[in-house]
C-alpha cells in the first residue's frame, strides 16, 4: 500500500499556502495530521499532485480566550485538546470526546482542522462543534469569513470549504452558566469509529432546560442535529418524563440507514439508548455543571 | 512527476541527510533507508501501531507520516530507545513475563508503554489495569492476548513509584 | 495476572517457567522477519488482483505498465506453464474429495475477489503499484457461488468445469444406530452458524526467493511454520533438485496455521526468481493480507442430542455444512477442518450411538484451511451447547450433567464412536478443579443477587479434548510430504558448549527455549550453554516444523532422546580417560562427576581433548561429539490433551453489548517443560477464541465482496475488551514417551468460544431467548432478546 508519487511542499504562513494552492496546476492537498489522509493516499483512495503540508504553520496554533469564545487554532492536536485546562473549563465535551479519538499516538498528530474539515460522520469533533454551536473560520483567497457549523458541514464528506479554503480556526461560545454538557458514544471497541455518538449541550436555569443542543455521530451522512428531540427537552425539568419524551421524539430526527455492519433498526435503537444514557447523567448532581 | 526532497533529521541522536521521494512514508524511510528495520509495517494505515515511533519524544504512527514531514525533527526508534537504556526495566519485566511472543508488535508496544509510564510518573498516579489496557488500546497483539502486558507494564509502574512487586520467574535483564 | 508457578516436581529446567532467550533480541528492535531481510540487487513484487469473485480471462494488456519507471518485469500466467507444475489440494485418505488444480497465475478464470492474476516486478514496491494502474485486463464477469445452500442448488453455477457440482468433499461417520437412540429419548437440537475468519498476523505473509543460475541453487526466506514442507513443494513442482532448494524461516510475526498453507504468491515469486535469475521479494500489505490469507471456520452445524433417563447422553447427529473457497488449499486440503468437526463432536462423553454428515462446499470466497485449533472451537461449541440445552431441559446444573457423563476413569484407553482413540484424560478432575477455580457456587449466588437489580451476567462452561503429536495419520497416510518425525542434530562443540539443530520451528511460543530446556536437562548443562538452532531447511535436519502442537511432544521427546545420546557419548570418552566405568560417571553443571557429583572433569575438557588430543582417547573411543536422532511417535495416532474453559459474562440488554468479566482455563497437556510459556499460549489462545465469539467473522456480499476487509471493519480482540484469564494445570503424561509431554498452544482456541456461548446463552435464559450464531454481535443478541 504505497502511495501514488505526488510533488510536497511545506509553507510557512496561510497566505503561502493558499498561493501554493492557487499556483497547482493539477490536484492539491493541504497536509495538516495527516492521520486520515495519509490511510487514503497509501489506499489510492486519493491521489493529488501536490502536498502542501500546513504543519509548522505557527499562526494556526494555539488555544485562547477571545471575547465570548475559545479560539481553537486549526493545527491544534487532538492531545492538545485533551490536555488543554481552556477547554476543560469552558467547552468540557470536547475534553470528552478527544479521549474517544482514536489513540494517543493517532491524537499527537491529527489535527482539529483536520478531523472538521474531512467532516467524517463518525468523528466526535464535527458533532461536537454542531452541538456548541461553534463557528468556523475559514481562510481563502478573499480573505477570512466565518461559517456556523450547522451550515458548514453539508453532505457526506462535504463542507462549506470551496478548494483552495482552509479552516484556520475554531470559535467556541464559552459555556454560559448553567451549561451542562456531556460527550460519549457506543463502539465495539476502545478508540473504533461510532456506532452512534452523542455531544449534548443543556443548559439549565432553576431546574429547567433553556436551551439544548444534541450533536450526534454516525447516524447520517453528517453530524446530525436532533430539533424534535431537542424542543422536547426544552422548557422543563431535566427528568424521566422529559427523557422519555426525548427518545420517542428521536425518531422524527433521525433514519440513519442500513449498512453491512449494522442494521438501521439497531442504530436508531442505540441511539435512543445513548440518548437515555446521557440525558439521565446529565440529570444527575454529579453532571458536568460549569459555571461562567 | 515529483521531486525528491532533502531530508534532514535527528534519528536515534544521529544527524542523518537524505534525498527521499515525497511519498516515502518515514517507517518505510527507517526500514529501508536506514536500515532500522525494528519498527514494523503491520496496516498502512495507523491502525495497528506496530510502527510507533517518538517524534520529538512522543509516540507518532511512522507509516501515518512522511519522512520530508519529519526534516529537522527528532525521530527515536526502538533500537535507539533499546541502546540508550531507555526501556531498559520495561524490557526485563517483558522478558521476566512473557509478555511477547513473536515480537512483531513488542517494539510499537514498548514505545508507547515508555510513554505512558512518563506521563503516569509525571502526574504520580500508579495505573490500574484498567488504566493501562487504556492505554494499549490503539496496539495491536495477536500472540498475548494482553494479559502479560499488562502485568509487565504494572510492575514496572510500581517499581518506578518505589513500590516494587516480586517478578515470578524472572531472569536476568535485558 | 502473574505469571505461572513452576510445576510440581520440576527438575533443574523441565518444568521450570523460566524466560526465553530468544526473546530479547525481539525486545531490542533486533528481530529479523522476512521483510527485514535484503539482498543484493533485490527486487519487488505486487500483484494485480482480480475485482471479480468468478469471471473469465480475457485480453491482458501489460505493455504501459511495462514500460513504467523501474519495472523489470510483467508476469501473467502462461509466462508460468513451463515452469511450474500445477498442485491440487487433495489427499488420498478424504475418499472422493476433489479440486480444481491451481497454478500460479491464472490463464482462464478467476474464482475469487482477490486472486493474483497478474504481477509486477519492479525495483520498488511503490513503482510495482504503479505499474498496476496502468495494466488492463478483460474479465467476463460470472455469477459468484457464495451460499451454501445457493452452492448446492442443481441450477448453481459449478466453479470448476471439469467437476459435476461444487461439492468438493462429502463423508459420513456413524456408529451404532442413532434412529434407534432418538426414539423415546429428550431430544434438543441446535442449528449453529459460526462466523468465517481469518488470522490476522500482526507480520503479513511475506517471501524472497533468490535463484542462483550459476549453481541452479534457489533459497527462499518465508514467514512460514513449516521450511521444510516449502523445500519439498518447490523442488517438485520447479523441477529443482532438493538439494539445492533451502528454504529459511527467519522470525515469524504470527501464524497460528496461516502459513502453513501454500499461496499463488509463493509459487509466483519463485517462479519470477527462476525467471530474472535476482532476488525477488513479495510482501503482503495489509489489504492483500485480508483479501488472500487463508480464511478458516465457515461452518453451518446442524446436530442433535439425545438424552436418556438419568440425564444420560446417548446420541448425537451432525450435520455440517462447511463453505470453503474455490478449491481445496494446499497441500493439507480445505476438508481436514471439517473432518475434525464430525469426529471431534461429542468426544469427552460416552455416547452409544452417534452419526455425522459432512459436506465440503466450493465458494468464490478466499481458500480455507487450517487456522488454530482447526475444527475443534466448532466441535466444542456444538457439543458444549447441546449438553447445556439438556442440562436445562432436565433441570441439571451444566457441571452435574457433565459429571455423568464424561468417559470415565476405568474407560481408559477409549475410542470414540468416531474412531479416535484416547490414552487416558482426566476430564473429572479437570472439572472438579474448575468448579472450586472459578468459586462456582459464588458465581450463581451473584448472578442471582445481581438479576434482581437488573443486571445480566452469565455462566457458562465448555469441555475440550484436543489433538496434539500427530503421527502420519494425519496427512502422511494421504500422500502428503508432511513429516510426523523430527529430527535433532546435538552436538558438544570445541569450547564445551552445546549446539542444537532441530526441525520444529519457532513462531514466538518458545520452541527454542523449550528444547533448550529440555537439552540442558538432559545432558546437564547450563542453559546458557546451549544454543537452539531451528528454521533453516540447510541446517536442521528435515522434520515435522510446527503445527497442530507437535513441538513440545515430539520435538521436546526427540531433543531428550538426542541429549540422551550425547550424554552417553561423552561419558564413553571421559571414561576412557578417567579410567572409570561409564556407568559410575554423570553430567552435572557442565562437567563430568563421579556418581555422588563429585567433578572429574569438565566438559570443555572432554571436549578439547577428542577435537585437539584424539590421540589420547584409546583407539577403540570414537572422538564422535556429534549426535544426530530422529524420533517418530509410535503409540497412539494423536496424544489428546483434555481441558475445561469457564467465562463469566455480563450482557447489557439495553445495547447488546456484553462484558467479558473473567475466564478461567484448566487444562492437561501432560508434562509441562515451561509453564510461563504454557499460561501465554494459553491467554493468547483463549482471546483468539473469544475473538471469534464475540468479534471476528468475514462478511462478503452477494457478488462475492468481502466487505470487511480492514482492520477497522474485520474486529480482532484488542486490549480494553478482554478479560484476565486464570489458568491451573493437571499433568496426565503420555506413556508413550519418556518427556510425557502432549501439545497445548491451541487449547486456548478450542473452548473459549465454546464457553462464551454458554455464557451468554445463561445470561439470556431468563428472557426465554438464545443465540445461535458466533460472533454474538450486539445486533445479534438485540434480535435476539426481540429488542430490534
Amino acid at each position: 500500500m504505497k502511495a501514488r508519487a505526488f510533488d510536497y511542499r511545506r509553507v510557512a504562513s496561510v497566505a503561502e499556502a493558499l498561493d501554493a494552492y492557487a499556483a497547482c496546476a493539477g490536484e492539491a492537498r493541504y497536509l495538516a495530521g495527516g492521520q486520515s489522509l495519509l490511510p487514503a493516499l497509501n489506499l489510492r483512495l486519493d491521489a493529488p499532485d501536490l502536498l502542501i503540508d500546513i504543519g509548522r504553520i505557527e499562526a494556526l496554533r494555539g488555544i485562547v480566550i477571545e471575547g465570548e469564545s475559545l479560539r481553537i487554532g486549526a493545527l491544534t492536536r487532538h492531545a492538545e485538546t485533551l490536555a488543554s485546562p481552556l477547554v476543560a473549563a469552558h467547552a468540557p465535551i470536547l475534553t470528552q470526546a478527544a479521549a474517544y479519538m482514536a489513540h494517543p499516538a493517532i491524537r499527537n498528530l491529527g489535527t482539529m482542522g483536520g478531523s472538521l474539515s474531512l467532516a467524517d460522520p463518525a468523528s466526535e469533533l464535527p458533532a461536537c462543534m454542531r452541538a456548541l454551536g461553534a463557528t468556523l473560520e475559514i481562510t481563502g483567497p478573499n480573505g477570512i469569513r466565518a461559517v456556523p457549523a450547522d451550515e458548514f458541514f453539508q453532505d457526506l464528506y462535504e463542507t462549506a470549504l470551496v478548494p483552495g479554503e482552509m479552516l484556520t480556526a475554531v470559535h467556541v461560545p464559552l459555556a454560559a452558566s448553567g451549561s451542562r454538557m456531556h460527550f460519549t458514544e457506543i463502539a465495539r471497541r476502545r478508540g473504533d469509529y461510532a456506532m452512534v455518538g452523542l455531544a449534548a449541550n443543556l443548559v439549565l436555569a432553576d431546574g429547567i432546560v433553556t436551551a439544548a443542543r444534541l450533536g450526534f455521530c454516525s447516524v447520517g451522512p453528517t453530524p446530525m442535529r436532533a430539533p424534535a428531540t431537542e424542543a422536547a427537552l426544552t422548557g422543563r425539568p431535566l427528568d424521566g418524563d422529559a427523557i422519555t419524551s426525548a427518545r420517542a421524539a428521536l425518531g422524527d430526527d433521525l433514519s440513519p440507514d442500513d449498512d453491512d455492519s449494522l442494521s438501521a433498526a439497531a442504530r436508531m435503537h442505540l441511539a435512543r439508548i445513548l440518548l437515555g444514557r446521557v440525558l439521565a447523567a446529565l440529570g444527575e448532581d454529579t453532571a458536568e455543571a460549569v459555571a461562567a | 512527476m515529483s521531486s525528491p526532497q532533502t531530508l534532514s533529521l535527528t534519528v536515534n541522536g544521529t544527524r542523518v541527510r537524505h534525498f527521499v521521494e515525497p511519498r516515502l512514508s518515514l517507517a518505510d524511510f527507517l526500514r529501508g533507508n536506514l536500515g532500522l528495520t525494528g519498527t514494523h509495517l503491520g496496516c498502512e494505515t495507523g491502525a495497528c501501531g506496530a510502527c510507533i515511533v517518538n517524534l520529538d519524544g512522543q509516540p507518532v504512527h511512522a507509516c501515518l507520516m512522511l519522512a520530508v514531514q519529519a526534516d529537522g525533527l527528532r525521530v527515536d526508534t526502538i533500537e535507539g530507545l533499546s541502546e540508550a537504556g531507555t526501556l531498559a526495566d520495561l524490557q526485563a519485566a517483558f522478558h521476566a513475563r512473557n509478555a511477547l511472543q513473536c515480537g512483531f508488535c513488542t517494539p510499537g508496544i514498548l514505545v508507547i508503554a515508555h510513554d505512558c509510564l512518563g506521563a503516569w510518573a509525571a502526574s504520580g498516579t500508579i495505573p490500574s489495569r484498567e488504566v493501562i489496557r487504556d492505554a494499549l488500546s490503539g496496539n495491536y497483539c495477536r500472540c498475548t492476548g494482553y494479559e502479560a502486558i499488562v502485568d509487565a507494564i504494572e510492575s514496572v509502574a510500581k517499581a518506578r513509584a518505589g513500590r516494587s512487586d516480586p517478578q515470578p520467574g524472572g531472569e536476568a535483564a535485558i | 495476572m502473574s505469571a505461572a508457578a513452576d510445576s510440581p516436581g520440576a527438575g533443574r529446567y523441565i518444568g521450570r517457567g523460566l524466560p526465553r532467550p530468544g526473546a530479547r533480541r525481539l525486545l531490542a528492535g533486533r528481530g529479523r522477519y522476512t521483510d527485514d531481510v535484503v539482498l543484493p540487487r533485490m527486487l519487488y513484487a505486487a500483484f494485480l488482483r482480480s475485482p471479480y469473485a468468478h469471471a473469465r480471462l480475457g485480453a491482458i494488456d501489460v505493455s504501459a505498465a511495462a514500460a513504467m519507471p523501474g519495472v523489470h518485469r510483467v508476469l501473467t500466467g502462461a509466462d508460468f506453464e513451463p515452469l511450474c507444475t500445477p498442485w491440487v489440494g487433495t489427499l488420498s485418505h478424504f475418499k472422493g474429495m476433489r479440486s480444481a488444480p491451481q497454478r500460479p497465475l491464472p490463464t482462464d478464470k478467476v474464482v475469487w475477489a482477490g486472486q493474483p492474476v497478474v504481477m509486477v516486478i519492479a525495483e520498488t514496491r511503490a513503482q510495482a503499484e504503479d505499474a498496476l494502474e496502468v495494466i488492463e485486463v478483460a474479465f467476463e464477469e460470472l455469477d459468484a457461488v457464495v451460499d451454501l445452500d445457493e452452492a448446492r442448488a442443481p441450477e448453481s453455477p459449478v466453479i470448476d468445469a471439469g467437476a459435476p457440482d461444487n461439492v468438493l468433499f462429502r463423508t459420513r461417520i456413524e456408529a451404532g444406530s442413532t434412529a434407534n437412540a432418538f426414539t423415546a429419548a429428550e431430544i434438543v437440537s441446535v442449528d449453529l452458524r459460526f462466523g468465517r475468519h481469518t488470522a490476522v498476523t500482526m507480520e503479513p505473509r511475506a517471501v524472497l526467493a533468490d535463484f542462483d543460475p550459476s549453481e541452479g541453487r534457489l533459497t527462499v526466506h518465508q514467514s512460514t511454520q513449516t521450511p521444510y514442507q516449502f523445500q519439498d513443494l518447490y523442488a517438485r513442482h520447479f523441477g529443482l533438485s532438493e538439494a539445492r532448494v533451502r528454504v529459511i524461516a527467519p522470525d515469524v510475526g504470527g501464524s497460528f496455521g496461516m502459513k502453513l498453507h501454500l499461496y499463488h504468491e509463493d509459487m509466483a515469486v519463485v517462479g519470477a526468481s527462476l525467471l530474472l535469475k535476482r532476488p525477488v521479494k513479495f510482501t503482503a500489505d495489509r489489504m492483500e493480507a485480508f483479501a488472500s490469507d487463508i480464511h478458516a471456520r465457515d461452518h453451518r452445524v446442524r446436530a442433535r442430542l439425545a438424552v436418556g433417563p438419568g440425564g444420560l447422553l446417548r446420541a448425537i447427529e451432525v450435520d455440517d455444512v462447511t463453505g470453503v473457497g474455490p478449491f481445496s488449499a494446499y497441500p493439507r486440503t480445505s476438508a481436514v477442518e471439517g473432518n475434525q468437526v464430525v469426529r471431534l463432536i461429542g468426544a469427552p462423553y460416552r455416547l452409544t450411538d452417534y452419526r455425522a454428515d459432512l459436506t465440503v462446499v466450493a465458494q468464490n470466497k478466499v481458500q480455507m484451511s487450517q487456522y488454530r485449533a482447526v475444527g475443534h472451537p466448532i466441535a466444542c461449541a456444538v457439543t458444549e451447547r447441546l449438553v447445556d440445552l439438556a442440562a436445562d431441559r432436565l433441570g441439571l446444573d451444566p457441571f452435574e450433567i457433565r459429571r455423568r457423563n464424561y468417559v470415565t476413569e476405568d474407560m481408559y484407553p477409549h475410542t470414540t464412536p468416531s474412531g479416535y482413540r484416547f490414552e487416558k484424560l482426566s476430564l473429572a478432575t479437570c472439572l472438579e478443579k474448575l468448579h472450586t477455580l472459578m468459586d462456582y457456587p459464588a458465581l450463581r449466588a451473584e448472578q442471582a443477587a445481581l438479576r434482581a437489580k437488573g443486571i445480566h451476567r452469565g455462566i457458562g462452561i465448555a469441555t475440550y479434548v484436543e489433538i496434539t503429536n500427530p503421527t502420519p495419520a494425519f496427512y502422511g497416510v494421504g500422500g502428503a510430504h508432511i513429516s510426523a518425525q523430527d529430527g535433532c542434530v546435538l552436538k558438544l562443540t570445541p569450547a564445551g558448549e552445546v549446539s542444537c539443530a532441530i526441525s520444529i520451528t519457532e513462531q514466538g511460543q518458545g520452541s527454542e527455549a523449550i528444547i533448550g530446556q529440555i537439552v540442558a536437562e538432559g545432558l546437564g548443562v547450563d542453559r546458557d550453554h546451549v544454543r537452539v538452532l531451528t528454521g533453516d531447511t540447510e541446517t536442521t535436519p528435515s522434520g515435522g516444523a510446527t503445527w497442530a502442537c507437535r513441538g513440545a511432544g515430539i520435538g521436546g521427546e526427540t531433543a531428550l532422546q538426542a541429549s540422551r545420546k550425547l550424554k552417553g557419548r561423552i561419558l564413553e570418552i571421559a571414561a576412557a580417560i578417567l579410567q572409570a566405568e561409564p556407568g559410575t560417571l554423570d553430567i552435572r553443571d557442565d562437567a563430568v562427576t563421579d556418581a555422588d557429583g563429585a567433578p572429574r572433569m569438565t566438559l570443555r575438557e572432554v571436549a578439547n581433548l577428542a577435537y585437539y588430543r584424539s590421540d589420547l582417547l584409546p583407539p577403540d573411543v570414537s572422538p564422535t561429539l556429534t549426535v544426530a536422532h530422529h524420533f517418530a511417535p509410535r503409540g497412539y495416532p494423536f496424544a489428546f490433551t483434555n481441558g475445561i474453559h469457564g467465562s463469566l459474562v455480563e450482557v447489557d440488554v439495553e445495547t447488546g453489548f456484553v462484558t467479558i468479566l473473567k475466564h478461567w482455563v484448566v487444562e492437561d497437556c501432560g508434562r509441562v517443560i515451561n509453564p510461563l510459556l504454557v499460561d501465554e499460549q494459553i491467554r493468547g489462545g483463549v482471546v483468539q477464541g473469544l475473538g471469534a465469539a464475540f468479534f471476528e467473522e468475514c462478511r462478503y456480499g452477494e457478488t462475492g465482496q468481502l466487505l470487511n476487509g480492514s482492520m477497522s471493519d474485520y474486529l480482532v480482540p484488542m486490549a480494553c475488551e478482554m478479560p484476565d484469564i486464570v489458568i491451573a494445570h493437571v499433568e496426565t503424561p503420555t506413556l508413550d514417551t519418556e518427556l510425557g509431554a502432549k501439545g497445548c498452544g491451541e487449547a486456548g482456541t478450542a473452548a473459549s468460544s465454546g464457553a462464551a456461548l454458554n455464557a451468554v446463552n445463561d445470561a439470556l435464559r431468563t428472557f426465554g431467548a438464545d443465540i445461535a450464531q458466533l460472533p454474538m454481535t450486539p445486533e445479534r443478541i438485540l434480535r435476539a432478546l426481540d429488542v430490534i
